[in-house]
């Protein structure tokens, strides 16, 4: 899946590479959290380590075999920022040394192969443990769906990079259902993978495994017959910087992104709505239920200049989403603090 | 650090190219991508004068053709796919050979040959003229974050100890009379990679313990700082300008 120079146009790649860069420089902020003043030994050999379980075989059937992609591993095993920049040092080192993906892509093969598999399968593996019961079965389900998804994540990454800046004009719709067809069956075997390596990890060492953090149990120790919970060893509490300055960033750039360059999005219709245009399926369909809707076909009514209309729509979708995720991600919470039992205070530690 | 420290693709020398400082070829290669990628595909010319241009770099760096043709190899993925292009692309048709192509994705598929190939051409012949350690010195010469020129050069540097470590896992499964034949024996290979990151997590741990006790206190002592002079730029830069040339002169004919 590396792409080679000359597969994307000039300024996406550009683009792509700002984006890389950015997201790079806050892995860089964040894996200094993650792994305080041992970054650069820990996360170099873990990159090592996805770079050497690359190259592991797994025969599939008579002759056929592959291999892993390791975004979701490396989330799940040290962490989203850390995970981001082993598997980007990993594609940079493969550009460079051995000529693997275009000079000029390395932006797009970042975004889209450490980028978007890191984040997407964190966030699913985080959203699932957070509903799970906890338990080590728990961890191995949540990182089974989250490789399974990220892998077809990133397809559906490349597929709109394409769309935006591609140089080729074979139909979106023919790369769509190519990248996503093929990507969906890669990630089952990658699921397979990933949650197998998960489980032998947490079997060994536990502790190691970032995403099982919660799962730690206190200490409790025997006194005289009676069990007693250990002190809690003075652990260096983690540099609580505030996390505002990160929700801005994020809320800023999504508006911008929705806003700005959804300006410089195509403005075909997307794959899927091409095809059925092709084929003339949607001449009998049927009109949304929302299409009267103020917002229906991201542009915003009674706004004639389309670009704006579009731009406008992002913004408007982008609000909407952030109170919606807010007022969940609230309502969880509350429900949580609500429930402390003796029982459910062991795990909510870390 | 014997021979097990150069990677696959360099190719000791001790031509001109071999000579200059890191930092000015990684800035030359990727120019020379960058003014690769941004010229129009139509002017066809202009991709044969690029072609000679690396051709007369690798001369001068003395890297046999036979060589670089041979590196060229791992671009054979991407051609598979340039060549279903015309079949797929839409747009106007023309017939060859008894065969209904789309012209377009003859375009198409001729762009991405072109400058993928120009593109992996200039990448080997950095590698093969470029050393580990200095390739990561012209990186940070670059203004790259030294944190991440510090996990690059870490990666690089037990790579191989990971790998070998794999490997040795490998024989010793097989010598246990294990094959690997189906899915039915994902099992026992995840287990070997999940002992592998335990294995490298656990050497990470160690190999900061060693550096911290000999003084490492957050950046790597740069001993042999590199500097290029005047004349050694334009010598590296020459390439992406001469390149320039071609591209604009691909434009406006």
């Amino acid at each position: 899946m590396h792409v080679p120079d000359g597969f994307i146009d000039a300024p996406t790649s550009a683009v792509t590479g700002v984006v890389a860069a950015g997201a790079l420089a806050v892995s860089l902020r964040g894996a200094r959290r993650e792994l305080d003043e041992r970054t650069a030994p820990l996360a170099g050999l873990v990159a090592a380590f996805i770079f050497a379980v690359q190259m592991l075989n797994f025969p599939v059937a008579a002759g056929t075999s592959g291999h892993l992609l390791g975004g979701a591993l490396a989330a799940i095993l040290v962490g989203p920022f850390t995970g981001v920049l082993c598997v980007s040092v990993v594609l940079l080192m493969q550009g460079v040394l051995f000529a693997d993906g275009g000079l000029t892509a390395l932006g797009v093969n970042i975004t889209d192969m450490a980028i978007v598999t890191t984040v997407v399968s964190y966030a699913v593996f985080r959203g699932l443990l957070a509903v799970l019961p906890r338990k080590r079965r728990s961890v191995t389900v949540a990182s089974f769906v989250a490789a399974l998804v990220s892998v077809p994540a990133a397809a559906v990454a490349f597929t709109f990079v394409y769309a935006v800046g591609g140089t080729t004009d074979v139909a979106i719709g023919k790369v769509a259902t190519a990248m996503i067809g093929v990507h969906v069956l890669i990630g089952v075997g990658e699921a397979v993978i990933t949650a197998l390596t998960v489980g032998a990890v947490i079997a060994v060492r536990p502790d190691l495994v970032h995403g099982a953090r919660g799962l730690r149990q206190r200490l409790r120790l025997r006194v005289n017959g009676a069990l007693v919970d250990a002190p809690a060893p003075t652990a260096p509490v983690a540099a609580r910087t505030s996390r505002r300055t990160l929700w801005a960033t994020g809320l800023v750039a999504s508006l911008v992104l929705a806003g700005f360059v959804s300006f410089y999005a195509s403005a075909d219709p997307d794959g899927l709505e091409k095809v059925a245009h092709d084929k003339g399926i949607d001449r009998k369909e049927e009109k949304h239920a929302s299409s009267g809707s103020p917002l229906a076909d991201y542009g915003v009514k009674d706004v004639s200049d389309a670009r704006l209309s579009g731009g406008l729509a992002g913004v408007i979708g982008v609000g909407v989403t952030v109170v919606a995720g807010s007022t969940v991600f609230w309502a969880v919470r509350r429900r949580r603090g609500a429930d402390v039992s003796p029982a459910s205070t062991a795990s909510t530690g870390a | 650090m014997g021979a097990g420290h150069a990677h696959r693709l360099y190719r000791h020398g001790h031509s001109p190219v071999h000579a200059l400082p890191p930092h000015t070829k990684l800035a030359a290669a990727f120019l020379f991508v960058v003014v690769v990628v941004s010229t129009p595909r139509e002017a066809m010319w202009a991709f044969a004068v690029y072609a000679v241009l690396l051709a007369s770099v690798a001369y001068h760096a003395r890297v046999p053709a036979g060589f670089l043709l041979k590196r060229l190899l791992i671009e054979v993925p991407f051609v598979a796919f340039a060549v279903l292009m015309p079949f797929v692309a839409e747009g106007e048709r023309v017939h060859v050979l008894g065969l209904s192509l789309s012209e377009s994705g003859l375009w198409g598929a001729w762009n991405v040959l072109a400058k993928g190939t120009l593109g992996v051409a200039a990448s080997v012949l950095l590698a093969a003229t470029t050393e580990l350690r200095e390739l990561l010195l012209g990186l940070q010469r670059l203004k790259l974050p030294p944190l991440l020129v510090q996990i690059a050069s870490f990666m690089i540097r037990y790579g191989d100890v990971i790998t070998d470590e794999m490997r040795r896992m490998r024989i010793a499964r097989e010598s246990r009379g294990f094959e690997a034949r189906g899915v039915r024996h994902w099992g026992v290979l995840a287990k070997s990679a999940g002992a592998l990151f335990i294995r490298s997590y656990e050497r990470g741990e160690r190999v900061h313990l060693a550096m911290v006790s000999r003084g490492y206190a957050g950046s790597m002592p740069v001993i042999d700082e590199v500097t290029a002079s005047r004349a050694q730029w334009s010598y590296a830069l020459a390439l992406p300008c001469a390149a320039l040339v071609v591209c604009l002169l691909g434009w406006f004919l």
